[in-house]
């Protein structure tokens, strides 16, 4: 198949590629760059497993060509952590012990960055609406949702509303 | 604490220690359950019980993969049953290993056994600085030798690693995203292959035509029906897949049932009709002065993991095969690739590698036996096999539609006396190897392979198969239990998460209700008043209790309430003899249907990881609802037309309810496992709600908004 090459920044490193113009830029992630955080869920951008972001907006990267990838700043999960430290939404992830079997994990957590980055104080409901797109088949959608609340408390306490609702977290009574 | 003398069954059949832990890295205890881990936890848990046991620290155990070359032969991952196998036998494992050890360092010492200490897996520090570890001494000394069921493992009440909330020790890789599952894997010379799978479950493939192929496409693989393509790359198999199904000729036949009258295909089919309970009391028989009867049905349920399930296969040496899969059951995976293929079992290695979550028996053995097949094309390379998101959707093994009629006869105080049901379904023991079949997909496709038979069902009782919970845990004189399993399968079903549980109790619990509702109770009272056993009555109080039942938004009629809010309460001991689990749910009924709330109060016996219970649970807890509101299998006469999230929908963040849930200490109580006890309760809470809400019971699942309008239209 004909190849072209693209030139992108990923996770703030500017690659080129040679791939297929119309290869997803998923594969090209995962096979061509060797990332595995991005994953493959459905192929059709329906499930969000494969989100990353793209200008810093969170978007799936299996219906995403590489063509249109030229020139554009692309972060995957690996590239959120900053100088080793984990990322807030990773941290609040661990913290709230947020996943069961963890594949829709990584899409989950660039999500919830792209909507800290565009709203730093979600209510509950934004935060359920902006993680529409993501589906988790384990039923870790509670523990996720005070994952994000938790990280956007912890991110920015000063953007945080008067009264703004502090996750609180679900105790076994013992 | 006197501990049960019976062994782990995973014990009795792997008593050597050393098939169980080993001190081979320095200040690391390796651990080897044949237990696999899929995101429910439950290695975290298992470190947690040996940590316990040895005397170290929870961050010095580590936990080796499970493949049939070094793991004991645990069988399935199933039946929430790890913690009580795998965990009851490396408990016991480790009890003797730290008696063996305090033996052998106290010789050494020259002092008391039991006046030394273990800490971080060395004799000390209260017991002086001796150098001496689980480290230091020669670990055939410890390690050669049988399990002996005379050495008692500690009390709860000493506990200080197990019965507390442990970080789960597989999830920092996944909120980093790194390489963890079997998709990420890439082994040295690896090639990619993909399977063009039949248009319809009823196909023959006549021929393929010429097809312009991409460069990078090493060989074609046809065999019978099975059709495949390896490559250098994914994307160069992909496409080539595509070319192949558009030259591929099939003789397509229609074999599905009404997809819109699945009563009427599971009452038409052969069955095999087994007693499950047979209690007769002719006293109680007359005593009943009004009776009730009612069918409630499911339809059928696909998997939906969220990964498209993948293998990896390697042929050396001619006959040897190296397997790389996320099957919840390596060895009966191989002997299943071993009886299909004619191979001895000897010359077959399954490594588990996880994979997304699992919730039964799905795609991920036909996955491995395709990488089987197509890697024999290529000797010594690695041919990895990646299903698309249609193929696993419509090909892996489904939860089958059930049928359940009920009836009861109620006294003049309203109390049950009698109670029947019956209940159709294909079966749900359809695993590789089950009833001496490979029961794996390829292998009915090749050239010479049978069709894969009608799944079977296990023993009929209240604890397996299509009758799991089929038998009310309430105080029922005269009952009677009896499983029609089907004997015919034109869909493919197998096990999946509570098998037929999910119905029974959803079944048994609505006809509660309809029943109270008839003696004039308030259901939670009206089950109190059938139920003798206290852990029961305690998790129906505690969920009662935490979601304010009492003070309930109404107290009033069903159907009457002036906000379109209604409640509903359920209960079921999972498999009869396991975990507790209470649920109430609240939903609002105006131009939709939608789930706001559930409480769920569980009663799991001794707890090894509290937030893993809870984590289980709550994610069960929205599977459940997830099922019981969405999903339905589609499918016309001739295939599953339900392949993508669109037609196949499930609940998503803007849907799913909050979930609270409680545990019910009961540390004297044997460990029951929580995986799979929510989804009957859970589905049970939601009809019952929605009965509450709209006044009028929607019997048959999913309950979609359409789904309700039409009965209330019906009414």
């Amino acid at each position: 198949m004909a190849t072209v090459n693209i030139r992108a920044t990923v996770n703030g490193t500017e690659r080129m590629i040679e791939c297929e113009p119309d290869a997803p830029l998923l594969d090209v992630l995962r096979q061509d760059l060797g990332l595995s955080g991005p994953r493959f869920g459905c192929g059709v951008g329906l499930c969000g497993a494969c989100f990353v972001l793209v200008g810093g907006r969170a978007r799936s990267s299996c219906d995403f060509p590489a063509w249109a990838a030229e020139g554009q700043d692309i972060t995957t999960v690996e590239g959120l952590a900053q100088d080793g430290a984990l990322h807030p939404v990773q941290q609040a992830v661990l913290d709230e012990q947020a996943a069961q079997c963890g594949y829709c994990t990584s899409g989950m957590i660039i999500s919830a960055v792209g909507l800290l980055r565009a709203n730093a104080a979600p209510t509950e409901g934004e935060v359920r609406s902006a993680l529409d797109g993501n589906l988790c088949r384990c039923g870790s959608h509670q523990r996720i949702l005070r994952a994000v609340l938790r990280a956007a408390a912890r991110s920015e306490p000063a953007a945080r509303p008067p009264g703004a609702r502090t996750p609180v977290r679900q105790e076994e009574a013992r | 604490m006197s501990r049960s003398a019976e062994p782990s069954p995973s014990l009795a059949a792997n008593p050597q220690l050393r098939e169980w832990l080993d001190f081979s890295v320095d200040a690391v205890v390796t651990i080897r359950p044949g237990k696999v881990e899929y995101g429910q936890g439950v290695w975290t848990a298992l470190a947690q019980i040996a940590a316990e046991e040895l005397d170290v620290g929870l961050d010095q155990v580590r936990v080796a993969g499970v493949s049939t070359g070094s793991s004991p032969d645990e069988g399935v991952t199933s039946g929430s049953r790890s913690i009580q196998d795998s965990g009851g036998a490396l408990r016991q494992v480790c009890a003797q290993v730290r008696a063996a050890f305090l033996a052998e360092a106290a010789e050494k010492l020259g002092a008391d056994p039991a006046g030394l200490e273990v800490a971080r897996g060395a004799v000390g520090p209260g017991s002086g600085e001796s150098g001496l570890s689980y480290w230091s001494l020669d670990e055939a000394a410890l390690l050669d030798r049988a399990a002996r069921l005379t050495v008692p493992a500690k009390s709860p009440a000493r506990w200080s690693v197990a019965g507390r909330s442990a970080p789960r020790i597989d999830l920092p890789d996944k909120a980093a995203g790194r390489p963890r599952f079997l998709h990420d894997q890439v082994l040295p010379g690896m090639l990619f292959g993909r399977v063009v799978r039949p248009p319809a479950p009823a196909a023959t493939l006549d021929g393929v035509d010429e097809a312009d192929l991409p460069d990078g496409v090493v060989t074609q693989v046809r065999d019978g029906s099975f059709l495949g393509v390896i490559a250098e790359s994914d994307r160069v198999a992909v496409a080539a897949a595509e070319r192949l199904a558009q030259a591929a000729r099939w003789t397509v036949r229609e074999s599905l049932p009404d997809e819109d009258d699945l009563k009427g295909f599971l009452l038409s089919q052969p069955t095999d009709d087994q007693p499950v309970v047979q209690r007769r009391d002719a006293e109680a028989a007359g005593q009943v002065r009004s009776t009730c009867a009612a069918e409630y049905t499911r339809p059928f349920i696909a998997h939906g993991s969220m990964a498209p399930s993948c293998a990896i296969a390697r042929w050396d040496d001619g006959d040897q095969v190296s397997v790389w899969s996320h099957s919840q059951g390596v060895f009966p995976l191989r002997g299943a690739l071993a009886t299909g293929l004619g191979l001895d079992p000897a010359r077959v290695t399954v490594h588990y590698v996880e994979g997304a979550g699992v919730y039964g028996h799905n795609a991920a053995d036909d996955a491995a036996a395709d990488a089987v097949l197509l890697a024999r094309a290529v000797p010594g390379r690695p041919v990895r096999v990646l299903w698309t998101r249609p193929d696993e959707l419509s090909w892996g093994p489904l939860g089958s539609a059930m049928l359940a009629r009920l009836s009861a006869g109620l006294d003049a105080a309203g109390r049950i006396r009698t109670w029947r049901q019956d209940v159709w379904s294909n079966g749900f023991v359809g695993r590789p190897g089950i009833g001496g079949e490979p029961r794996l997909l390829a292998l009915s496709h090749v050239a010479g392979g049978t069709p894969i038979s009608a799944t079977l069902d296990g023993v009929p009782s209240g604890a397996m198969g299509a009758t799991r919970n089929a038998v009310p845990a309430y105080d029922i004189p005269d009952l009677e239990v009896t499983r029609h399993r089907l004997l015919t399968m034109p869909l493919r079903t197998s096990s999946l998460r509570s098998l037929g549980a999910f119905l029974n109790v959803f079944a048994i619990e609505s006809f509660m209700d309809e029943l109270a509702l008839a003696a004039g109770a308030d259901p939670a009272e009206f089950r109190l008043a059938h139920l003798s056993d206290p852990r029961a009555r305690r998790v129906i109080e505690e969920a009662a209790a935490m979601s304010g039942w009492a003070a309930r938004a109404r107290g009033g009629t069903p159907g009457e309430s002036a906000d379109g809010t209604g409640f509903g309460l359920a209960f079921a001991r999972y498999k009869g003899v396991a975990g507790y689990c209470a649920a109430v749910a609240e939903v609002a009924a105006d131009t939709s249907i939608s789930l706001r709330r559930l409480w769920l109060a569980v009663d799991v016996g001794r707890v090894i990881n509290p937030d893993g219970v809870l984590n289980q649970v709550e994610g069960g807890a929205i599977q459940s609802a997830s099922w019981a509101l969405r999903e339905r299998v589609r499918f016309d006469r001739t295939r599953i037309t339900s392949v993508t999230w669109e037609s196949y929908p499930i609940l998503r963040f803007t849907e799913v309810p909050e979930v609270a849930v409680r545990i019910v200490d009961a540390p004297g109580e044997p460990e029951t496992g929580a995986g799979e006890l929510a989804q009957g309760p859970v589905a049970g809470a939601i009809g019952n709600a929605v009965a509450d809400a709209v006044g009028v019971r929607v019997r048959d699942l999913p309950l979609t908004t359409e789904q309700v309008t039409r009965t209330i239209e019906l009414s």
